[in-house]
């Protein structure tokens, strides 16, 4: 058998609140410990005890390490998956289940391995009687860990990390690993490929989550003011505030220079955050989807009242209270033009647990310079699963405040300012802080129409006026913008705009595309919302750009259509919304679907290029397509082999071309006119019939 | 909070801050004439005048409708927020904490109030920010033209309305009920009392609710409704006369308050309000007490004004969070970014 070294999927089925996280940190945690690019996801329901979740470990030594729409390596834990966790594994990968499970196993293709854990468990005395199911996890680690090669040192490092050095559940557990590691030593058998080798590529990086890394940011850039309310997957990053600003922020004198507030429900939390912002404190809030509807007048309100606050938004998927517990990137066009009538907000996109840090503190800067709501799009899969990282690293420029005046410079001018007087020309006027003392310092805030020096105003002109400052204001913001991220490729010809945590999905796919599907794109990720400049020079560089993106309708794709309409023609949506953290297999998938569509288009207009002919040509011989044409008998083709009976055997008919296990089918099954199915029969010649006959269906 | 600076020389038409009554003015009205709100206004810049309390050291806060619209019209030098309709605490929440040495006066309608923000109306109270939350109760929305709101009571009768057939909500019940540290009653229709509760409610140091009945005259001013002045004239049962006493002022004003009758009540400013009671021997320091009498009030159709209750021993939200001395919003980067090293250590706390 071939070994497979540091390339593989473990997924382990196990039943919510049985305590299996911590099993599964160490599994990844050790791996990491080991050299070897890892990631984790937490696939779990809505649900605190009893629905069945499952953990997803991807093991990549090239740091390809986003989630693998593939399981490998399947430990079955819970009865009620066990069908499912079977049936799920690779053909060819390895079943390990808890033997107290007792269910009908037909697989032959893989090998299977049974685990006695439950009596391994009971065997231990120095493990209390409730304590069992919970450390009955740590027996299938130590199983795991024998059979493909886990360091006994890094797994005991992870386990001491975990229970923060204290001796006692570090020895618990450790032991019914060790123990689970010595059953497995003496009875099983390696019959699948799967082995870890230490390597030296995660040295030097961290391993944490966006959420704690966004609660880390912000505290770094100053954070004083928070108003939240629970709700996942974000409710971890204000209680990151919680744990981590007594620490950071501690003082000689035991006094706060900071107040986080648990509101009674979203509108609260905005609002006091909003109340705290016009007062002059770098404030914030934390939510979800469900939290953002109810935010939205108070939103508005900040747009228009030009209030600075940083609204993080860690996505979950769906309208309404949709799952609850699955990732998206479903919020952003809702972001975008959140509030009623015109309004157009800033958004930060990060990409990792780096850029959350990053942008943690940076969105202070932002929201207090440009003074307005920033929103910070996370999501589910960054937010609360463990991402390996650079480590974070102090900000290296000074706070920047904005434009605020005090008592000594409305000494110096005279107190001659208006709150929405644009002196500068930059749409970004001057504010004053309540606590001024100034006579002249005073100004009235207000959701209603107002004038440059604040006052109550029904002017059209005024309105006008204000309102496009504020668009000014917006366009202007591009220059501070977070730059996008390139990752060029040799010889690219079509490019791919992403954002967010689907980048590794995205640098994978863009590997497979150019190795397998002639497909060379060159990819930009996005960071920012208005779009910067290295934005507009990576579209113009090329004809088809595939936006890629979690969510449906393409939104991403439906705000470049708006902001580059005159280069509308190139976009091509490729969105997908299944809840779970982005795998390449989609990515890849959804753009050949895309590309192939394109051609046919084509084709079916005898416009193609001979690259166009090339490329359906690849894609239909690499199986990765297949071709339909309904009528078309296999058994017709028996002994037609030459060139020119195949060309007159298609005849008169239209087919189409379906990109194979292509996740959105539907919007990509390509149809071909006459004319372009004798176009591709005669670069096919044989082929084609080989290929109706393999795909024929009805 | 309330700067009283002894002013050398202050003139008669000065205050002890050196300020003018002028100082305390807003923009002309755009309420009705005969509005109840602008009676309110007025006497909310007597009471800041009268008080020494310097505007800059005041914000002022409001959600939406009539009432709401008021700030404008009082505290030109003051910093107001005119927020979202139902939202005026949440706004005042935040704001408060940048400086907590500031006092927030707040300025709400019954519709603002009691439907659509009666969460946070609870929540304010049970936080116990330190401002005053005036509502100003007429029983109808004004702006939207006249219809009930849900402190009308039942069976009123109004124009395109028809007849309210609910329950009304009692606000002095719901901020009792809800923690509120002082509750007072009134009526715009009696300026002074308007004025010495304002006092009272600037003094104490926490949530300080008024219900201000404040006649719509546009849209509920009938005889029989129970928030027109009519109305009010006929069956408001003062539960106490009212004085405030300014700290270091030593000049008790009515000396014959000296009796029985008379109970004072400490506030944390070192002022002192003074009780005279008329009838029954109220202590409105008594919570189970206030409940009684506005129970007994509503039965007896009275509209019972005065000081319900206060409660001077609760911490108020700021305080709770132990700021520091500085206002926050006067902090800079020294005190608010992390020092380099802690990277390091953070760095080293995660895996
Ligand atoms: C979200 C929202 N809904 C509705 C309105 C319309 N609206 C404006 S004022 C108001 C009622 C105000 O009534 P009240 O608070 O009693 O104030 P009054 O005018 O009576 O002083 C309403 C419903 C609004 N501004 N915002
Ligand atoms: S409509 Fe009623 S509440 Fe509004 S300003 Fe006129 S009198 Fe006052
Ligand atoms: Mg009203």
């Amino acid at each position: 058998m071939n070994k497979i070294v540091n390339d593989f999927s473990i997924t382990v089925g196990t039943k919510n609140g049985s305590g299996s996280s911590t099993a599964n940190n160490t599994i990844l945690r050790s791996v990491f410990k080991m050299g070897i690019p890892v990631s984790g996801k937490n696939l779990f329901p809505s649900n605190i005890q009893g629905l069945p979740t499952w953990y997803t470990i991807r093991v990549n030594k090239d740091g390809f390490i986003a989630r693998q729409d593939a399981n490998d390596i399947v430990i079955a834990i819970n009865p009620d998956s066990f069908v499912r966790d079977l049936a799920s594994v690779t053909p060819g990968g390895a079943f390990f289940y808890s033997d107290d499970i007792k269910q009908p196993i037909p697989r032959t293709d893989v090998a299977i391995y049974p685990m006695p854990i439950k009596s391994i468990v009971k065997n231990d005395p120095n493990v209390p009687t409730d304590y069992r199911d919970l450390v009955g996890n740590m027996v299938y680690v130590g199983v795991l860990a024998q059979m493909i090669g886990m360091d006994m040192d890094k797994i005991l490092a992870a386990l001491t990390f975990h229970f923060k050095g204290k001796q006692k559940p570090i020895d618990m557990n450790f032991n019914a690993l060790k123990a689970g590691a010595e059953w497995a030593k003496t009875n099983l058998e390696k019959k699948d490929p799967y082995h870890l080798e230490a390597m030296n590529k995660t040295d030097g990086l961290i391993m944490t989550d966006g959420n704690t890394a966004g609660a880390l940011g912000s505290i770094f850039g100053g954070v004083q003011f928070a108003g939240w309310y629970p709700i996942t997957p974000a409710t971890s990053l204000a209680e990151g505030l919680n744990d981590y600003l007594p620490v950071l922020r501690k003082r000689e004198d035991g006094k706060h220079t900071y107040a986080i507030v648990q509101a009674e429900d979203e509108l609260a939390a905005l609002g006091m955050a909003i109340g705290a912002g016009w007062a002059g404190l770098r404030s914030m809030t934390s939510t979800s989807g469900p939290g953002l509807s109810l935010m939205t007048e108070f939103a508005g309100l900040a747009y228009y009242a030009e209030v600075p606050v940083v609204i993080w938004d860690v996505q979950r998927i769906g309208p309404s209270t949709g799952l609850p517990t699955r990732t998206s990137q479903g919020d952003l066009t809702f972001t975008h033009f959140i509030g009623h009538g015109d309004s157009h907000s800033i958004i930060l996109l990060p990409g990792d647990v780096y850029e959350c840090f990053e942008f943690g503190w940076q969105s202070f800067d932002i929201a207090e310079r440009a003074q307005t709501p920033i929103f910070v799009l996370s999501d589910l899969d960054m937010g609360m699963n463990q991402w390996m990282s650079k480590p974070f690293q102090y900000p290296e420029t000074p706070m920047d405040r904005g434009k605020i005046l005090w008592e000594k410079d409305l000494e110096e001018i005279k107190g001659n300012w208006g709150r929405y007087l644009d002196k500068d020309g930059d749409g970004i006027t001057y504010r004053t802080l309540p606590g001024n003392k100034h006579p002249l310092s005073a100004y009235f805030t207000r959701g209603t129409g107002h004038d440059e020096h604040a006052k109550y105003t029904e002017d059209s002109n005024a309105y006008m006026r204000n309102m496009e400052r504020l668009k000014v204001k917006h366009y202007n913001a591009a220059s501070y913008m977070p730059k996008p991220i390139n990752h060029p490729i040799k010889g690219a010809t079509v490019g791919i705009i992403a954002y967010g945590s689907t980048e590794n999905a995205v640098l994978e796919a863009q590997y497979h595309l150019a190795k397998e599907d002639g497909i060379k794109a060159d990819f930009l990720r996005v960071r920012a919302i208005p779009f910067t400049e290295e934005v507009t020079r990576f579209i113009e560089k090329y004809d088809q750009i595939f936006i890629v993106e979690m969510n449906r309708d393409g939104q991403m794709y439906q705000i470049l259509l708006t902001e580059y309409s005159q280069y509308a023609s190139k976009f091509r949506s490729v969105a997908y919304h299944d809840g779970l953290p982005a795998a390449a297999k989609w990515v890849r998938e959804g753009i050949v679907a895309v590309a192939v569509k394109d051609a046919v288009e084509k084709l079916n207009n005898k416009k193609e290029s001979k690259s166009d002919l090339a490329f359906l040509v690849k894609i239909l011989k690499s199986k990765s397509a297949k071709l339909s044409i309904p009528g078309v008998k296999p058994t017709a083709t028996k002994s037609s082999s030459k060139k020119n009976s195949t060309i007159s055997m298609i005849g008169n008919v239209s087919g189409s071309i379906i990109v194979m296990g292509s996740h959105n089918t539907s919007t990509i099954n390509s149809s071909l006119n006459q004319a372009a199915i004798k176009t591709l029969a005669k670069h096919l010649g044989a082929e084609l019939l080989k290929a109706i006959k393999e795909n024929q269906y009805d | 909070m309330t700067e009283t600076l002894p002013m050398a020389g202050a003139t008669a038409n000065v205050n002890l801050a050196g300020l003018s009554k002028n100082d305390y003015r807003g923009a002309p009205t755009t309420l009705c004439q005969g509005c109840g709100h602008n009676s309110i206004s007025n006497q909310i810049v007597t009471a800041l005048y009268e008080m020494n309390i310097v505007p800059e050291d005041v914000m002022k806060f409001s959600g939406i409708g009539c009432s709401s619209k008021s700030p404008t019209y009082f505290l030109n030098r003051t910093f107001g927020f005119n927020s979202l309709h139902g939202r005026m605490p949440s706004i005042a929440t935040g704001a408060l904490f940048a400086d907590a040495r500031m006092k927030g006066i707040g300025v709400s309608g019954d519709g603002d109030s009691a439907s659509i923000g009666m969460g946070q109306f609870k929540h304010i109270m049970r936080r116990n920010v330190n401002m005053v939350y005036i509502v100003e109760n007429n029983g109808v929305y004004g702006l939207t033209k006249g219809q009930f709101s849900a402190t009308a009571e039942r069976g009123l009768q109004l124009k395109k309305q028809g007849e309210n057939p609910y329950m009304p909500v009692d606000i002095c019940m719901e901020a009792l009920v809800s923690n509120a540290t002082l509750v007072a009653r009134s009526f715009a229709g009696n300026p002074k009392q308007v004025k010495e509760l304002l006092k009272v409610a600037l003094a104490h140091d926490g949530i300080a609710v008024l219900d201000i009945i404040s006649p719509c005259v546009t849209f509920n001013n009938q005889e029989n409704a129970f928030h027109s002045y009519a109305w009010g004239k006929d069956h408001e049962e003062p539960l106490h006369e009212i004085s405030y006493i300014a700290p270091r002022n030593e000049i008790i004003l009515e000396r014959e308050m000296e009796d029985g009758e008379v109970r004072e009540v400490a506030m944390h400013d070192g002022s002192t309000v003074i009780l005279k009671n008329l009838e029954r021997g109220y202590d409105p320091t008594n919570r189970f007490e206030a409940l009684r009498v506005m129970e007994e009030a509503q039965r007896n159709n009275w509209l019972v004004t005065g000081l319900l209750y206060v409660n001077t021993t609760k911490p108020n939200l700021t305080s709770i969070y132990n700021l520091v001395d500085t206002p926050l919003n006067r902090l800079t980067e020294v005190d608010l970014r992390p020092e380099r090293a802690m990277i390091d250590k953070i760095n080293s706390l995660m895996f």
